[in-house]
């Protein structure tokens, strides 16, 4: 998620009072309003709309939505000068082969814009750049730099400059391994045997993409009144998009945009380049969409609040839109423009008969007939560990599903319902006795090919005993009209006592276990009850209950 | 107070201890009514109830004997050994009476310190000499008086058996202090009144299968009054767990307004959980660190579909007109099973199936299911939750409808006033966050997304453009708000009390 905070009172001078009215504006055009004081306003910035990660690029397009400055909003370029080239050698092409670059002159920065230009590359690489992997991008003071720039990848040792924030000079090795920021990053040149640089006509290093600036000349002050601007990656269309955020951004700044000649084996490329894209809209398909009835005036004023031109079904899309794939996009931007407040919600006249899944009926069920008995439903994590699920249970570790990178130490799938039922009693040894619990749930199993989901029904008695457990699945049986058949269990978890266990047989499936909780177990849970418990996959018997449920 | 009354509701143990009263101590009481402590108390308990007496606790500090006393009483106290010797010998050396004594230093010491200040014994150059005569050394000292009438209580000293304890004190575990909790009662007016009144004790105490086998046994007579007001234990009965009480309720109102329930697996590919729902594979959701990934893959079958949800992905698919995420689709990535993000992989797959069982491309469906993200747990934050989805499939579906589906659901639940917001999804656009006005707290409570499926999901699963409206708000934030559990841990703790004690889910 990403948030952007604005200085409130400029907002209130550029934009408009911040009354209740504004909040809710905000709101409603799907930049949530995060939180506010008299100082700063923090708004939410959801992950299509890169374009709103600035200040300035939230009030070009707040503007218009306000009905202020509607329309597709124009920006003047330079074609490129002599020595505004970017020179992209072979050396990148398997590192970080792509690049497109502008230079922004006549910028007047203060303090505050600096401040939203450093914010607005952050964000960037947090979203659009995916952190930095897919987009990274670089401002550089041009008053630093000497023309033209060239991008190419160097062994690590022979790069040497001093990083951002460093004081003496260090190779892109150490670098990764010293810098605070190369240490983050380091990752993304994992394994590389040359790391991507810019630098300029004298050899100075710019930046060592997509990790970190040079100190001398990657550093944007109040003084610098030209910038020049990259971004690198590895799909161009992605960073040209990129660019034309940065640096229409950078001219509602105030500054010029010169476009540059991007030189790659004797290719050359123009960037930044505002070339109209253009989409079709139909008035049917919106109105069809949005259940309106707009007519198509109604849909040009709505779609240049949203800073579109509209001119007889095309649309022509603002260069720094990244999220218009298809005409549904256009037609979300037209209800968002006519505000969500205004429409009026509406339930089809359409009869369908409902229908509830037969296996949750009969689930349901069965939850009615233990509670019958005065047994409380339980509800636990389908996520377990190996201590639960295995040590304390004196089962040996095998057919877990394992979960990759758990943030907790919940990181297995449960086996068993069992062992949580122990480990409830265990939790509430103060409690109340008799405690008497049950729970329905899926359980998982590593198996041959794949791994199994399965329903299964586990209760629980402390104190309890063998004979109580038996007289409850047998009364289930009844009421389901089913029939368990059970024969003395040979092979049984350890955890139950030998002589007091047997297992549950339906229709020649073997399905589960009655029996009691050995001691040791009880000792492990640090239970201080007796404890009897069976445990059955319901699988089958739903199968048959609910084959059985439709008419013949 | 009635006299009358009050006697028609004693119990049989009352009656019993009531001609006791008077004695005041428990234990004559016990011996007199042939009744156990435990029952005298109980019923001087529910004697005061009645107004009869006034019970009073104290604590009382008891004096008894140490592991030395215990010992000093069987035997003798050691100034005793050492006095007995002298009788024999009257002058002794120090040394010689201490081996003879068969006394410890500490013993030896303390014997001689005591038989001095009594005047009994005189130091002289090393030596001890006897001083006193038989008569004296015969009775016994004070302090072997104390020790033979312990335990005492404190309170019932007197100053002179005080002294003597303080001495006692001094010594190594003679004495011992401990606390005993006395009860004591006083009788009221009342209960001195119903003293002198007579006591029925033909009351018939409870209705019996002997009682109703003779008509005699109970016609004509009264039967013992129950204090029917008196506070009593709580009982608790079985019951459905309170969250799976919510997702009936939600079961009903998704089914009264014509839906049909989808169910399927938690353990999901990559494919149905994201790549069917036109989630790019470079997406933040899909990483370790937001997702739970099983390190196992499974086999996509429906091979026409994975070709389809390629192409959309990379943008070439025909007849859908969209751009795509321009990027080359690697179907291992969609191999990778995990637990699913969201229940939104249930509607995907019904999707598919009504197109490959070549059923009408319409209906309503729901879900009521648990999703997992790869979360640290703390009070706000779980790795399961609890979601429901719902899908509209028809031709003539729009944007007013999905409002219009979620605002009859969301009233349902107890929500008079709900708003919508723009959002962003992948897979949806437009793209809808609910919320709803929460009266109490006097604030919007956000509760989750909402949509119509990008035809970039639908082209591939349906073969054609139809709307499908979508939405998968969780409900956790509902239920925990309904039954005040302010930690989202509680939902799943099992703590007993607390699920004994929570009221029902009564929502209708």
């Amino acid at each position: 998620m990403a948030t952007i905070t604005f200085n409130r009172k400029i907002f209130e001078n550029e934009i408009g009072k911040l009354d209740e009215k504004m909040q809710e504006k905000i709101s409603m055009f799907g930049t949530p309003l995060e939180t506010f004081n008299s100082e700063e306003i923090q708004i939410e910035v959801f992950p299509n709309r890169p374009d709103l990660l600035s200040y300035h690029g939230f009030k070009r397009s707040f503007l218009a939505f306000l009905g202020k400055k509607t329309g597709l909003r124009k920006y003047n370029l330079s074609s490129p000068k002599k020595d505004y080239k970017v020179v992209i050698e072979s050396s990148v092409k398997d590192i970080r082969p792509h690049t497109a670059c502008a230079i922004i002159s006549g910028l007047k920065l203060d303090d505050e814009k600096i401040k939203e230009i450093i914010e607005m590359q952050e964000k960037i690489h947090a979203t659009l750049g995916r952190k930095r992997k897919k987009v990274a991008v670089g401002i550089y003071p041009l008053e630093k730099i000497t023309l033209p720039i060239i991008f190419k990848a160097l062994e690590p040792e022979k790069i040497k400059f001093i990083p951002l924030e460093g004081n003496k000079e260090m190779s892109g090795i150490e670098i990764l391994r010293k810098h605070p920021t190369g240490i983050e990053y380091s990752h993304l040149l994992k394994g590389k045997e040359k790391f991507p640089v810019f630098v300029d006509a004298k050899n100075n290093v710019l930046s060592m993409p997509p990790i970190i600036n040079s100190e001398l000349t990657g550093k944007v002050t109040i003084d610098t009144k030209d910038v020049f601007v990259e971004c690198s990656g590895f799909d161009f269309e992605t960073l040209k998009k990129c660019l034309n955020i940065i640096s229409t951004t950078l001219a509602d700044m105030g500054g010029k945009i010169n476009q540059m000649s991007i030189v790659s084996k004797g290719k050359k490329e123009i960037t930044p380049n505002f070339g109209e894209e253009k989409m079709k809209i139909s008035l049917e398909n919106t109105n069809k969409l949005l259940g309106l009835n707009l007519n198509e005036k109604h849909l040009k004023n709505l779609l240049e609040k949203m800073g579109y031109e509209y001119n007889k079904g095309t649309v022509k899309i603002p260069s720094w839109r990244t999220d218009i794939l298809h005409e549904v996009d256009l037609i979300e931007d037209v209800a968002i423009a006519y505000g969500y407040d205004n429409f009026i919600p509406e339930i089809p006249e359409i009869s369908t008969i409902g229908k509830e899944s037969k296996r949750e009926i009969v689930k349901r069920k069965i939850s009615e007939i233990l509670i019958g008995l005065n047994i409380l439903e339980v509800s636990n994590y389908h996520l377990t560990n190996k201590n639960y699920q295995f040590k304390k249970m004196a089962l040996s570790e095998k057919n877990l599903v394992e979960l990759e990178s758990s943030k907790t130490d919940y990181n297995i799938l449960r086996k068993n319902l069992s062992h949580f039922l122990l480990k409830n009693f265990s939790d509430n040894v103060d409690v109340e006795y008799p405690q008497k619990i049950f729970e329905i749930g899926e359980i998982f199993e590593l198996g041959k090919e794949k791994i199994s989901e399965n329903e299964s029904l586990a209760v629980a008695v402390a104190p309890g005993n063998f004979t109580e457990l038996k007289q409850i699945l047998e009364y289930l049986s009844r009421m389901l009209n089913i029939q368990f058949t059970f024969t003395e269990a040979s092979n049984f978890p350890d955890y139950f006592i030998d002589g007091r266990v047997v297992e549950v047989i339906f229709e020649k499936d073997k399905i589960g276990y009655i029996g009691e909780i050995h001691p040791n177990i009880l000792k492990n849970w640090k239970i201080k009850m007796p404890v009897a418990l069976f445990e059955i996959s319901l699988e089958e018997v739903l199968d048959k209950l609910c084959l059985d449920s439709h008419p013949k | 107070m009635d006299v009358k009354r009050t006697i028609e509701s004693l119990s049989a143990n009352e009656i019993k201890i009531i001609p006791y009263l008077e004695k005041r101590k428990i234990g004559e009481i016990c011996k007199a009514s042939e009744l156990s402590r435990v029952a005298v108390l109980r019923a001087l308990k529910f004697l005061e109830k009645k107004s009869i007496l006034e019970i009073s606790y104290n604590k009382e500090k008891i004096i008894d004997l140490g592991n030395n006393g215990v010992m000093y009483k069987k035997s003798e106290l050691p100034e005793r050994k050492l006095v007995n010797l002298l009788m024999s010998k009257h002058i002794l050396l120090l040394e010689e009476a201490k081996k003879l004594s068969d006394l410890t230093d500490e013993e030896f010491k303390a014997s001689i310190g005591i038989l001095k200040n009594k005047g009994f014994i005189e130091l002289k150059n090393g030596k001890i000499l006897l001083n006193t005569n038989k008569e004296d050394i015969s009775k016994k000292t004070d302090e072997e008086i104390l020790i033979e009438s312990l335990p005492l209580s404190y309170s019932k000293l007197n100053d002179e058996q005080k002294e003597v304890l303080k001495n006692l004190q001094r010594r190594k575990e003679i004495v011992i202090e401990r606390g005993r909790k006395t009860v004591d009662f006083e009788l009221t007016s009342f209960g001195k009144e119903i003293l002198k009144s007579k006591i029925r004790s033909d009351l018939i105490e409870q209705v019996t299968p002997e009682i109703l086998k003779k008509d005699s046994s109970w016609k004509g007579k009264k039967f013992r009054r129950y204090d029917v007001l008196a506070f009593l234990p709580e009982v608790h009965g079985g019951k459905r767990h309170f969250v799976n009480q919510a997702s009936d309720y939600a079961r009903k109102i998704w089914t009264d307004m014509g839906f049909k329930e989808m169910e399927g697996s938690m353990i999901e590919s990559s494919f149905w959980v994201f790549d069917a729902l036109f989630t790019p594979q470079d997406h933040p959701a899909r990483e370790m660190q937001d997702t739970f990934f099983l390190g196992k893959k499974a086999e996509i079958h429906d091979k026409k579909l994975a070709k389809f949800v390629k192409d959309s992905h990379e943008g070439n698919l025909k007849n859908l007109g969209s751009k795509g995420w321009q990027y080359d689709w690697d179907e291992e990535e969609a191999k990778k099973l995990v637990l699913r993000t969201h229940t939104t992989s249930l509607s995907v797959r019904t999707l598919a199936d009504l197109k490959n069982k070549n059923q009408k491309l319409q209906g309503k469906f729901f879900a009521l299911g648990k999703v997992f993200r790869n979360e640290t747990v703390d009070w706000k934050h779980g790795f399961e939750f609890n979601q429901t989805e719902g899908i509209v499939i028809d031709k003539n579906a729009n944007f007013r409808h999905l409002l219009g589906y979620l605002k009859q659901f969301f009233n349902k639940m107890g929500f008079e006033k709900i708003r919508f917001r723009p959002s962003f999804f992948a897979y949806t656009e437009p793209s809808v966050e609910i919320e709803v006005y929460h009266e109490g707290r006097k604030e919007w409570l956000e509760l989750g997304g909402a949509g119509i499926f990008r035809p970039e999901v639908v082209v591939p699963l349906l073969g054609e453009n139809i709307p499908v409206l979508a939405w998968g708000p969780g409900f956790d934030r509902i239920l925990m708000d309904y039954y005040n559990v302010k930690d989202l841990r509680e939902l799943y703790s099992n703590d007993l009390n607390q699920l004994r004690k929570i009221k029902f889910w009564m929502k209708t």
